[in-house]
């Protein structure tokens, strides 16, 4: 498997570090209600399909956002993730 | 010994160089050239092996990777390889091989007695039964079983050979060297791209170098040979002989195993095997196919095997098959006996199914075989005819069922073959793996000039996804005849015939699987085990799959396949773990003072990846605890010098660094006087603590942040996470620095006047109070100093550039042995700490809140933070939850254990009565007294309580009073001083 | 028709010699193939070894027979199928402990329970550690054994010795300093223990239903009402999901969103070999765990490939770690070859711990997030949730597996490593 770090490249699967759906990107608000915590840190779509996760490049330290499909395994996009966050 | 089945200028063999071997003690001779099968059929020895299950006599089957009969251990000094294929191991000066799983020879084996009980043996009988008495499954049946089974042995010696692991990268990956993957690579080649051809065979050719059927007016081991010549001249190519094409993985990515070194005596320049990982951004397969046998009554007996091999061992290696009698259902079978006639071999009859031609140079017959003689090798086959039954005396009877594409790469990503019923066999369907095309016999193309025509067009067309001009290639000329086939899987006639030889499954064994209800492919595969055996069923499974679908009555389309999955062939541990051996498993991580730390005999240990010394003994100390009580004593009465380099740093920077570390950290960093040091506790989302560590402000906008020594990797991530996620557009940068400063801890009374020896600017109590920090000249280098305390006593910590770490550590330690003190270790550090009630990651383990550790004040209520939120979830705080205690003995000098669960005084030690446990435990030598930190149901309510620590796998019970953590120096005067 | 005792055949050595000397014709099919009826009144979605085991436990200990388990595939396709077959109960946190020690205990008396020998191995489990830390960890782990009635023994350095000689004591990256030692754990074959529970709850009356693809789970007022399939409409009175690996989809029919993310485990076997290595040996600073099936082949697996994933099959840098750490750890294998590799769907849960709840809707079940170590929970897991389903109550040693523990920071986190799916 191979993933197009933004800043490096084309690299090995080897060199990241996968920590899970995008969700992740989505914090809600400090006072937002529980269900939202329990949404945001739990629960998943977990598709059969396409799905965007979030792959750390350890020798770089950038986050990027992949679009993959998780049946064919097809990476479909690499994006850095520092780009769309506000 | 004579080789007295040679035919004399056959083969393609070097006979200029003898090649003397050993097979089960016994000296015989070779040539360059052979591989250990071949030599044993030129010696006249066709028994080789024994069967799995009924330790039936078995020979050699193929001559390829595919065997399922011909597994031998090959042996060196005090080590020996099992499961060796006799067929891919090629012979050299002083190969010492022998047979295995037999007892007590291969020619006389009392496991044999299976074979006469089969009837009590079939599918899935131990399902059935050694079920009673249920104590003697583990004493009595297993262990008969295990020994039973099992093929050959491992020595139970370390592995000391040298393997490698290696990268490639290229345009196009062509797997196979037979006419349609040298046409590829050729073409390929030629138009300019990075080629790879990789055979698994020690020569390039493939069945060209077997079958030798002429094109463009040669023949084609001729023509095989100038083209491989003409891609050995070309700076893109490379030529990967003895590499087999393992498994295809995603993106392009290939793992490949190179013998590199088992075909020579000495292995003093060369790896035994190499893996490679090969990325190509196209591949072609065209690995060929794979001829099947039928199976007919007693159709295993050394001196059966494969028309294709017969054809391999006679002109390949020059073998003399003796009389031979071919059973085929299809074209090939037919030529094959015409093509062996024509090389000399005595072809006694030629037996098929289908309608049979008039006139040959051999006797044919319609019909079929229905059983062989010959204990442990060929004699007789007989066989039905439209005449009768016949039974003719012959060394070699050779099956040819027709040909299964090999595949099996193109199924590695899951998606299944079509079947087709031309050819009786599974066929490829486009684009089963992303970037891979199918050539030749592989992709269902039975004639040569059909694979060098396909293999040109495979290579066209990947180059065309390349962007590159695929050459005029002429298509060499050659024969195109049409490979057709009557499907015969198995005979009908009494007795027991083979499908899957290497785990001795027979068609009973199939029928009764699908009788008992596994009549799913899947079902009987596990049933019975088919297909599980070392070839993984590649001659067998197919058949097996047809005799099935007869069986209930379910084409074979329906009744499916079962998948095919990594690797190709089977790959030793070693080549696939090469590097991990010893130490090379993980990377090692050292610090600047690790020579002087050695030079004092600390011993060093493991703390993360990183090594850090245990204690430094001193002469008159008998064990470790010696050094750690005085080690302890040195620092809480003069001073002493740690490393402190493997802890996390992490600087951080930006206008907005403040209002990035109030986000990560628990408590509230933005408040803090550039100039000043403070803890922070930093949490994970999920509101558990994740780490701890110290954020000084070196200036308004510079920040350095220290993490514990294991969570150094994951923190940083973490960080670089939140920054990129959620603060794209803050003024704020970070990166680690860790292993650019190594950094020193001073503590103990003298740590201010051991300081002041080496600063050109002096400090002093007032000026640099407790948590202050700055930059600072020391022994003219620019440095950091920090007053904090991991020990609880008068504390600094000193950093400099790693390069001066070396020179600085031995200062430290020289000018500290001059004020009574010196170097202390890790086993101080952590009663030091113990004594503080400091927390590590003994405690804070991944299911503790701020709460637990009465920090819940320290998540700051002003300000939202990572973590905040989940840790207000109401299973995270409460009087129910484990709380952080110190836990001393009521006798002083009872030892603790950690890991030992407290309870109630009384209470007996069942998990019920469960009220917490021990984390970390030390004997104080300040204190004379065992001491332990823990974690107790409500323990902040409970100090002063009795509780009863019990270690149940020590066989341990001590009364203990919960307390503080913190046992010493409550109010921290020491370390304010 | 629930079968007469008298039609059902007893398996034994008797057995095996008689049909042996009859030629083996005698042999009858071990469960039937029917087709679906109109109505249940329970459906379990799912044929793997939890659901085969569930309905079994429903027919035996609740007399609750007129069930059916529809598969999708065939009876044990998933990861009862696709596991590295070790049965253990050292388990230390309250809420697992007690659930895998009543699955060990169901373990011990499985093939005079179900008829059928699915090798239950007990040849005992060594974790390794490789630091004082690490043996403290073990220690609370090997004292929560103790006081939860099972078996534990802290090794030295030189008691995993006598035991494993083999392992490389002088120059691993991780020194060797002692182990835990579970004398009961052990293996099983994990076909049979899917074909054991498949025979024996068809003997009493349950429908396993095989190519029948559940595609709609039928729900009328917050009630479940039955399912829809590929072979038709069938209704129910209550429906479980069981479908470890394919969870969040099954699931989501019902409008459930869980807390599961599925992964990738990979796992090994060699080459048939003679006896060699006669335990289970877990080597934790490699994820490395290893025995030798009665076959001879060795099994061994690693940790997940760590990316969501449903393909079933994983990628080369899990592979060659696996292999370094059991390099590292036991050179002696180095000469064994790997015959095949497989992976299986793991259904990951934010704490590693798994989920046997009712759901949200009336009447439907969920039995889920096994992470994986769901083999060796396959007869506790059966039997906790066929009691939840007849009861109504969860029973007691599967009441901290539930669904909204998330929520409400209720956790089980044997690893520590928190809320992120993969890190389990």
């Amino acid at each position: 498997m191979r993933i197009t770090c933004p800043c490096c490249g084309s690299r090995d699967r080897r060199e990241f570090t996968y920590y899970g759906s995008d969700d992740y990107l989505r914090r809600p608000d400090a006072d937002a209600a529980a269900q939202a915590w329990d949404d945001y840190l739990h629960n998943r779509d977990n598709p059969a399909g396409e799905t965007r996760d979030l792959w750390y490049h350890d020798p770089c330290g950038t986050w990027v956002k992949v679009t993959r499909d998780t049946v064919t395994h097809a990476i479909h996009a690499c994006e850095p993730v520092a780009g769309e966050a506000g | 010994m004579t080789q007295s089945h040679r035919i004399p200028g056959k083969g393609r063999i070097d006979r200029a160089r003898p090649v003397r071997f050993t097979f089960d003690g016994r000296d015989y001779d070779g040539y360059h050239g052979d591989t250990l099968a071949s030599a044993l059929l030129a010696n006249g020895v066709r028994l080789m092996g024994r069967s799995f299950k009924y330790h039936r006599p078995r020979g050699v089957m193929t001559a390829g990777s595919e065997e399922p009969n011909a597994l031998v251990e090959v042996l060196e000094d005090g080590q020996h390889t099992p499961n060796v294929r006799a067929t891919m191991q090629e012979l050299f000066p002083g190969l010492h091989a022998r047979s295995q799983n037999r007892w007590p020879s291969l020619s006389f084996d009392a496991l044999a007695v299976n074979d006469r009980l089969s009837a009590f043996l079939s599918a899935g009988f131990y399902y059935k039964t050694f079920m009673w008495p249920p104590a003697w499954w583990e004493k009595i049946y297993e262990p008969l079983i295990r020994r039973a089974a099992g093929l050959g042995s491992l020595s139970g010696r370390h592995d000391e050979g040298r393997y490698e692991k290696a990268w490639a990268h290229c345009d196009l990956l062509v797997i196979g060297s037979g006419p349609a993957g040298l046409m590829a690579a050729l073409t390929a080649a030629r138009a300019g791209a990075d080629v790879i051809l990789a055979e698994e065979d020690r020569e390039m050719g493939g069945r060209l170098l077997s079958d030798a059927p002429e094109i463009d007016g040669r023949k084609g081991d001729a023509w095989a040979l100038a083209i491989v010549a003409e891609l050995a001249s070309m700076p893109n190519v490379r030529l990967m002989p003895r590499t087999t094409v393992t498994g295809a993985y995603d993106d392009g990515t290939y793992g490949a195993l190179e013998r590199v070194g088992l075909h020579v005596p000495t292995l003093a320049d060369l790896p035994r095997e190499c893996f490679w990982r090969i990325v190509a951004k196209r591949a072609i397969l065209a690995a060929g196919a794979l001829e099947r046998p039928i199976a007919h009554p007693d159709n295993d007996r050394p001196g059966v095997m494969m028309a294709s091999a017969l054809r391999s061992y006679v002109r390949r290696w020059g073998v003399d098959p003796g009389r031979v009698v071919i059973f085929g259902n299809n074209d090939s079978a037919l030529d094959a006996a015409r093509t062996l006639t024509a090389e000399g071999v005595r072809i006694l009859a030629y037996i098929d199914p289908r309608p049979v031609p008039p006139v040959e140079e051999f006797r044919v017959y319609q019909g079929d075989v229905v059983g062989t003689t010959g204990h442990l090798g060929l004699q007789t086959v007989r066989f039905r005819h439209r005449g009768g039954v016949s039974e003719i005396a012959a060394e070699t009877l050779a099956l040819a069922g027709g040909w299964n594409p090999t595949l099996h790469l193109a199924c590695h990503m899951n998606t299944r073959p079509d079947w087709d019923e031309g050819i009786a066999a599974f066929v490829p369907r486009p684009d089963m793996v992303p970037g891979l095309a199918v050539a030749g016999a592989a992709a269902n193309r039975f004639s040569t000039a059909a694979c060098l025509a396909d293999g040109a067009g495979a290579a066209a067309a990947a180059l065309a996804d390349l962007g590159l001009k695929a050459p005029d290639l002429p298509v060499p000329k050659a024969e195109d005849g049409v490979y057709a086939i009557a499907p015969l899987w198995s005979v009908e006639a009494p007795g027991r015939a083979w499908l899957d030889f290497a785990n001795d499954v027979t068609t009973k064994d199939v029928e009764l699987a699908a009788r008992e209800g596994f009549a799913s492919v899947e079902h009987m595969k596990r049933y019975t085990t088919q297909g599980m055996a070392p070839d993984q069923g590649k001659s067998s499974n197919v058949t097996a799959l047809a005799v099935l679908a007869e069986t209930t009555g379910q084409g074979i389309p329906t009744t499916g396949t079962t998948t095919f999955r990594p690797p190709f062939v089977p790959i030793s541990i070693a080549a696939l773990g090469a590097g991990g051996r010893g130490h090379g498993f993980a990377p090692e991580r050292r610090t600047t003072s690790e020579l002087a730390s050695r030079r004092m005999g600390a011993p060093m240990i493991e703390a993360g990846l990183w090594f850090r010394p245990s204690y430094f003994p001193r002469e008159g100390e008998a064990t470790w605890r010696d050094s750690c009580d005085r080690e302890v004593t040195m620092v809480r009465q003069a001073v002493g010098v740690c490393d402190v380099s493997t802890l996390g740093k992490i600087d951080v920077q930006g206008a907005d660094a403040e209002r990035f570390l109030d986000l990560v950290y628990s408590n509230t960093m933005s408040t803090l006087k550039p100039g000043r040091v403070r803890y922070g506790l930093m949490l994970r989302e999920d509101g558990h603590v994740m780490d701890d560590g110290t954020c000084a402000r070196l200036s308004e906008r510079h920040f350095l942040i220290t993490t514990t020594t294991a969570a150094a990797g994951p923190v940083m991530r973490h960080l670089d996470f939140v920054q990129q996620a959620f603060c794209g557009d803050w003024d704020v940068r970070l990166i680690s620095v860790t292993e650019q400063w190594a950094q020193f801890a001073l503590a103990g009374p003298r740590a201010r006047d051991l300081l002041n020896t080496l600063l050109r600017d002096p400090v002093n109590a007032q000026g640099f109070p407790f948590m202050a920090c700055s930059e600072t000249r020391i022994l003219g280098v620019l440095g950091r100093l920090f007053r904090i305390s991991f020990s609880g006593e008068l504390g600094y910590e000193v950093a400099v550039p790693a390069r001066y770490g070396a020179a600085l550590f031995d200062r430290l330690v020289a000018e500290a042995e001059n004020l009574g003190g010196g170097a202390y270790g890790m086993e101080a550090l952590n009663v030091l700490r113990i004594e503080k009630g400091f927390i590590t990651h003994a405690e804070i383990h991944g299911r503790v809140t701020a709460f637990d550790i009465g920090m819940e004040r320290m998540v700051a209520a002003g300000k939202d933070c990572i973590g905040k939120a989940a840790s207000q979830r109401p299973g995270m705080i409460g009087p129910e939850r484990e709380q952080l205690v110190g836990l001393m003995p009521l006798e002083g000098h009872a030892s603790l254990t950690a890991g030992a669960h407290l309870y109630e005084e009384k209470a007996p030690a069942t998990a019920a009565n469960g009220q917490g446990y021990v984390t970390s435990v030390g004997y104080s030598p300040t204190l004379n007294s065992w001491l332990g930190l823990g974690f107790l149901k409500n323990g902040r309510a409970r100090h002063g309580e009795t509780v009863r620590l019990e270690d149940g796998l020590r066989k341990r019970k001590v009364q203990a009073r919960v307390c503080d953590p913190v046992f010493f120096d409550r109010d921290g005067g020491r370390m304010r001083g | 028709m629930v079968p007469e005792r008298g039609d059902v055949m007893r398996y034994s050595g008797f057995r095996v010699l008689l049909e042996g000397l009859r030629g083996n014709r005698g042999w009858r099919p071990a469960w039937r193939k029917p087709d679906p009826k109109p109505a249940y009144d329970v459906v379990i979605i799912g044929g793997g070894g939890h659901g085969l085991s569930t309905a079994y436990y429903l027919a035996k200990n609740h007399g609750i027979t007129n069930v059916a388990v529809l598969e999708k595939g065939w009876l044990g396709s998933g990861n009862i199928g696709r596991n590295t077959t070790i049965v253990r109960a050292n388990y230390f946190l309250p809420g697992n402990s007690e659930f895998y020690s009543h699955s060990l205990k169901l373990w011990e008396k499985l093939e005079r329970d179900l008829n059928y020998n699915v090798m239950h191995s007990q040849r005992g489990l060594i974790n390794l550690f490789h630091s004082d830390g690490q043996r403290d960890a073990f220690a609370r782990r090997g004292n929560a054994m103790l006081a939860q009635g099972d078996d534990a023994v802290l090794l030295d350095r030189e008691g995993v010795r006598e035991l494993l000689p083999y392992l490389d004591f002088d120059q691993t990256r991780f020194p060797i300093y002692g182990g835990l030692y579970h004398p009961r754990g052990g293996t099983a074959r994990h076909d049979a223990v899917a074909w054991g529970y498949a025979r024996a709850a068809d003997q009493r009356g349950v429908d396993l239903i095989e190519n029948c693809e559940v595609t709609g789970i039928d729900i009328d007022q917050g009630r479940v009402t039955g399912v829809q399939t590929s072979r038709g409409a069938i209704r129910a009175k209550k429906v479980a999901i069981v479908v470890a690996g394919r969870s969040s989809q099954v699931a989501a029919m019902a409008g459930l969103r869980l807390p599961i993310e599925s992964h990738i485990l990979q796992a090994f076997v060699t080459e048939g070999l003679k006896p060699c290595i006669d335990h289970v040996v877990s080597f934790g600073m490699g994820h490395f765990y290893i025995s030798q099936s009665d076959k001879g082949g060795l099994v061994f697996g690693g940790d997940l490939d760590f990316y969501a994933s449903y393909a079933a099959r994983g990628n080369l840098p899990m592979v060659e770690h696996v292999m370094e750490a059991g390099m590292t750890l036991m050179p002696m294998i180095g000469r064994a070859k790997v015959l095949r590799s497989w992976g299986g769907i793991m259904d990951m849960s934010p704490d590693g711990s798994p989920i046997i709840d009712r759901s949200p809707v009336d009447g439907l079940f969920i039995n889920c997030g096994w992470n994986y170590g769901g083999f060796k929970a396959v007869p506790a897991s059966g039997r906790c949730l066929a009691h939840l389903m007849a009861t109504g109550a969860p029973h007691k040693v599967a009441a901290r597996f539930r669904l909204d523990r998330f929520a409400t920071g209720h956790l089980l986190d044997e690893e520590g490593t928190g809320s992120q799916h993969n890190l389990h």
